[in-house]
């Protein structure tokens, strides 16, 4: 049978697969919207979480996009589509894609040659075998990382409530961190750095714009502009950098 | 059992049965196509490809898996690791919407927030990239150009700035100590920031030990 990274077969395979996931989303965000509801949660606040999610969600949604251009050269759009849109992260899937190539005889970069049926499959079965992880730990370990954390709760709920902030600070401080990981290489490292600040900067004057002129609306879109922002200007300070150095 | 613990029980029993049901559908694209195609595996390349990056991947999901579930909450998790992206997007929104909705991870509050946010948010992604691989022709040209290039180049500090503002505002006083540490780490060995998310955990310990000395002497 003759093999299309493209063909129909495959794109109805992963609309299925895809049609599942979404299924799983929306039921648990009923029962989840329910359950609210029994807590005495105001409708208007949860209108107000879906709202900032979805814009949220829609600039780093186009940088994934851009990742499923960027693999379906060789792989062919199905199964970019489908790493992409579940279980997979644009971090994890493009060195996958190239290691599983290479294993097969060939690279992400060598556009030109097609891929056989089995060098497909091959790379399916790697890029899926490597990623799961998360998939069979998360119903082993859930209810007895959640158990732990509540039994510390319990036993002091203050501490219990820092213990969770902790784990937040702990996540922005690594990828602060990390944003700084190239400033030894000359001004051009610095670049981040800048469009950190914009970002920071931005959210400051949103914040400043919902306490002092009572700019309410602002507050479920001020993250998604601060991001926008700073990305439109990364345009300009890469370009200004570039011409310095 | 009241209500929420009845709604927290049931989350886990449905959690478990859908995520290592999805896994096993997920797993059928690949046995699907060996069969359709007749194309198995061939033994030594796909050994020498799953072990360049199973041992890596495998340790940082565990990672992710003992850091992010109590962020995350039962109903959260479980929708996540399955929908996947959770440094760049999920564990992210889920902050964004903790601090717009001013509830806090670890109370039923932010267990139903977290769940709500995460769906919304997983259901915009599949939603965005299915519009995307229809229109992709007339797409690609626009989100591959090199102008745009440095705005997509930069998306994780875009991302962690405003993120940033949010979450250290909150938390100044438990924040020098794990912000301080990332920072001198970084700076002085770069070549680790490519895998800074393996950090996160170290970060997070540090976080927990600076905030229960400061607790223990009263200055939280």
């Amino acid at each position: 049978m003759g093999f299309d990274i493209n063909s129909p077969f495959l794109f109805f395979l992963v609309a299925v697969i895809l049609c599942l996931v979404l299924t799983q989303s929306i039921y648990f965000m009923i029962r989840a919207w329910k359950q609210a509801k029994e807590l005495g949660i105001d409708t208007n606040k949860l209108k107000g979480v879906v709202r900032t999610s979805i814009v949220f969600t829609l600039v780093p949604a186009f940088s994934i996009l851009i990742g499923v251009i960027a693999l379906s050269k060789k792989l062919g759009l199905p199964l970019p589509w489908l790493r992409l849109s579940v279980v997979g992260a644009i971090t994890y899937e493009t060195p996958a894609a190239e290691a599983a190539s290479q294993a097969v005889g060939t690279s992400m970069k060598d556009v030109a040659t097609s891929l056989t049926a089995v060098q497909y499959s091959t790379i399916a079965w790697i890029m899926t075998l490597g990623i799961m992880a998360g998939v069979i730990l998360t119903p082993i370990l859930c209810k007895r990382l959640l158990g732990g954390v509540s039994k510390f709760k319990d036993r002091d709920n203050k501490w219990g409530d820092i213990l969770m902030s902790a784990l937040f600070v702990g996540m922005i401080s690594a990828f602060l961190g990390m944003i700084f990981g190239h400033v030894q290489e000359g001004l051009e490292g610095w670049i981040p750095v800048f469009v950190m600040g914009v970002s920071a900067a931005t959210m400051l004057l949103c914040a400043f714009c919902i306490k002092k002129l009572g700019w309410k609306w602002m507050q479920d879109y001020a993250l998604p502009i601060s991001m926008i922002a700073s990305m439109i200007l990364a345009i300009p300070i890469t370009n200004a950098v570039m011409q310095m150095v | 059992m009241t209500g929420y613990e009845a709604y927290i029980e049931k989350t886990h029993r449905l959690g478990k049965l859908w995520t290592w049901g999805m896994g096993l559908v997920l797993l059928m694209f690949p046995i699907i196509i060996s069969i359709h195609y007749n194309a198995w595996p061939e033994g030594e390349p796909f050994l020498k490809g799953l072990l360049s990056i199973g041992p890596m991947y495998w340790a940082v999901g565990t990672i992710e898996v003992l850091t992010y579930i109590p962020m995350l909450g039962a109903g959260g998790s479980y929708l996540g690791f399955i929908t996947g992206s959770l440094t760049m997007l999920k564990v992210p929104c889920t902050m964004a919407a903790f601090t717009n909705a001013d509830v806090k991870s670890g109370t039923p509050e932010g267990e139903v927030v977290a769940t709500i946010a995460i769906a919304v948010s997983s259901i915009t992604t599949i939603v965005i990239i299915f519009i995307g691989v229809l229109l992709i022709t007339p797409l690609t040209p626009i989100l591959d150009s090199p102008t745009l290039e440095p705005a997509f180049t930069q998306i994780l500090p875009a991302l962690f700035g405003g993120l940033g503002v949010a979450i250290i505002s909150q938390n100044p006083k438990v924040s020098i100590a794990p912000v301080t540490a990332m920072l001198i780490l970084f700076i002085s060995v770069p070549s680790l920031a490519p895998s800074g998310a393996i950090f996160v955990p170290v970060a997070a310990l540090i976080a927990i030990g600076a905030a229960r000395i400061m607790y223990k002497k009263g200055w939280l």
